[in-house]
């Protein structure tokens, strides 16, 4: 048996996010860089989702744990706000795992960031899909939800209500 | 820090930026509180989750400031959060007023978050590098605020007859307060000149566009005419409200100081 040893970047993708556990720092587009120097001297850049994130201690202690117990010197788990997350950071990958676990992906919309509106009136979010039975149309509930990522949404056709990522 | 005495002579002296910054950190932190009092106590599930998310957001908007406006003194967010008396306090007289029933929060939601938009979208081309990446982060953050306000102030409005009369109760006691959002002094002016920190001036048309044309969808357009202007929370000048609140934040910190859980 062969056995790799992983780079430290490696190491902090890796890792579970804290409240949805079914995708990892990397999937969700939080690991902003990850610096080894010549003697295992790590300096990680992270970016929060929203700033009032409540895991993002605990993201920051995963990432101390899981390199310092790889044998790295972790000089510093810093968060970089500049450019800030959007949903549109969420890979290909983290979506398609969300999806399995029932929470629907972002609609792509709203790429841009951050979003210029103006006016007072209030948007419609399209494109979000059932992650029960697979249904566009879909309702919003509330723009709030389990997270502060999230929001409720409902399925028309099926009728279940579902959590998905804020577009 | 040893003592509440040497802070509260620590915090007089903070440099102009820094004293700035600290104003925006205590709305964004006693407006977190304000809607943290709902927990268990909103209409419904979906109204409970909405608002201690707000309150969430504008906690963690209120740490980074309280951490950037205490960094070059020393001192940490905690000390500045829970060590602090009232009259050390700088947040606007708006966000510390009772709570009211749901239209009074919601009215009163609809105010700030309509700032915090405007103010965010001017600090985010700040001169100061650090403060444009927060803003442009916290901007994001409060146009679902503003969003979820503005959807419950066109409900409430234009709504029944007993939410209509609460919706207006709430704008006569609430909008004399608006206009300390954009009150200026020669520490702020200063700062704008230097492109550091949002001329007032340059952020209250929009915000009163914006408001206004809201108000006028939600049927609630008649905005009060008082000349009453009540002000001096960025001097620490607050209502008795404020103590209350803050006798009830701070009693665990003060009861265990430097506890950790």
């Amino acid at each position: 048996m062969v056995t790799v040893e992983k780079s430290a970047r490696e190491l902090v993708r890796e890792l579970p996010d804290p409240e949805m556990p079914w995708v990892t720092l990397g999937d969700l587009g939080i690991v902003r860089s990850v610096e080894c120097g010549a003697d295992k001297t790590v300096r990680v850049e992270l970016t929060p989702t929203y700033l009032g994130c409540p895991a993002i201690d605990a993201m920051r202690a995963d990432v101390a744990k899981v390199l310092g117990d790889a044998g790295y010197r972790v000089e510093s788990v810093d968060l970089r706000l500049d450019p800030p997350w959007t949903p549109a950071s969420i890979s290909e990958e983290g979506r398609r795992k969300l999806a399995e676990a029932g929470i629907a992906p972002p609609a792509h919309i709203h790429v841009g960031s951050p979003r210029q509106r103006t006016d007072s009136t209030v948007p419609l979010s399209l494109g979000v899909r059932c992650p029960q039975c697979g249904a566009i149309e879909t309702t919003l509930l509330s723009r709030f939800g389990a997270s502060p990522c999230q929001e409720l949404r409902r399925c028309t056709v099926c009728a279940e209500p579902f959590p998905a990522v804020r577009s | 820090m040893s003592s509440a005495r040497a802070l509260t002579a620590l915090t007089r002296t903070l440099k102009p930026l820094d004293a700035y910054v600290l104003g925006l950190g205590d709305d964004a932190l006693i407006a977190s509180h304000r809607l943290s009092e709902w927990l268990t106590r909103a209409p419904d599930l979906e109204e409970e989750v909405a608002l201690a998310n707000v309150a969430l957001d504008q906690l963690g908007q209120a740490r980074f400031l309280l951490g950037y406006a205490g960094r070059s003194s020393g001192l940490t967010e905690d000390e500045l959060a829970y060590q602090r008396a009232d009259r050390e306090y700088r947040n606007c007289l708006l966000v510390e007023l009772p709570n009211g029933d749901f239209a009074h929060t919601i009215l009163r939601l609809l105010f700030f978050s309509a700032y915090q938009r405007q103010l965010y979208t001017v600090l985010g081309e700040s001169t100061d590098g650090e403060l444009a990446a927060f803003a442009k982060k916290a901007c994001i953050e409060v146009d679902y605020h503003y969003e979820y306000a503005a959807s419950w102030t066109l409900r409430l409005g234009d709504g029944t007859e007993e939410s209509h009369d609460r919706a207006v109760a709430a704008l006569t006691e609430l909008w004399p307060y608006t206009a300390e959002l954009f009150a200026g002094d020669e520490l702020i002016t200063a700062l704008a000149a230097e492109g550091l920190v949002p001329d007032p001036e340059r952020i209250q048309g929009p915000w009163m566009e914006q408001v206004s044309s809201l108000l006028a969808e939600a049927t609630l357009g008649a905005v009060p005419s008082s000349s009453w202007r009540p002000g001096g929370g960025r001097d620490g000048m607050h209502t008795e409200s404020l103590s209350y609140l803050l006798g009830e934040m701070q009693s665990v910190h003060r009861a265990h100081p430097g506890a950790t859980w």
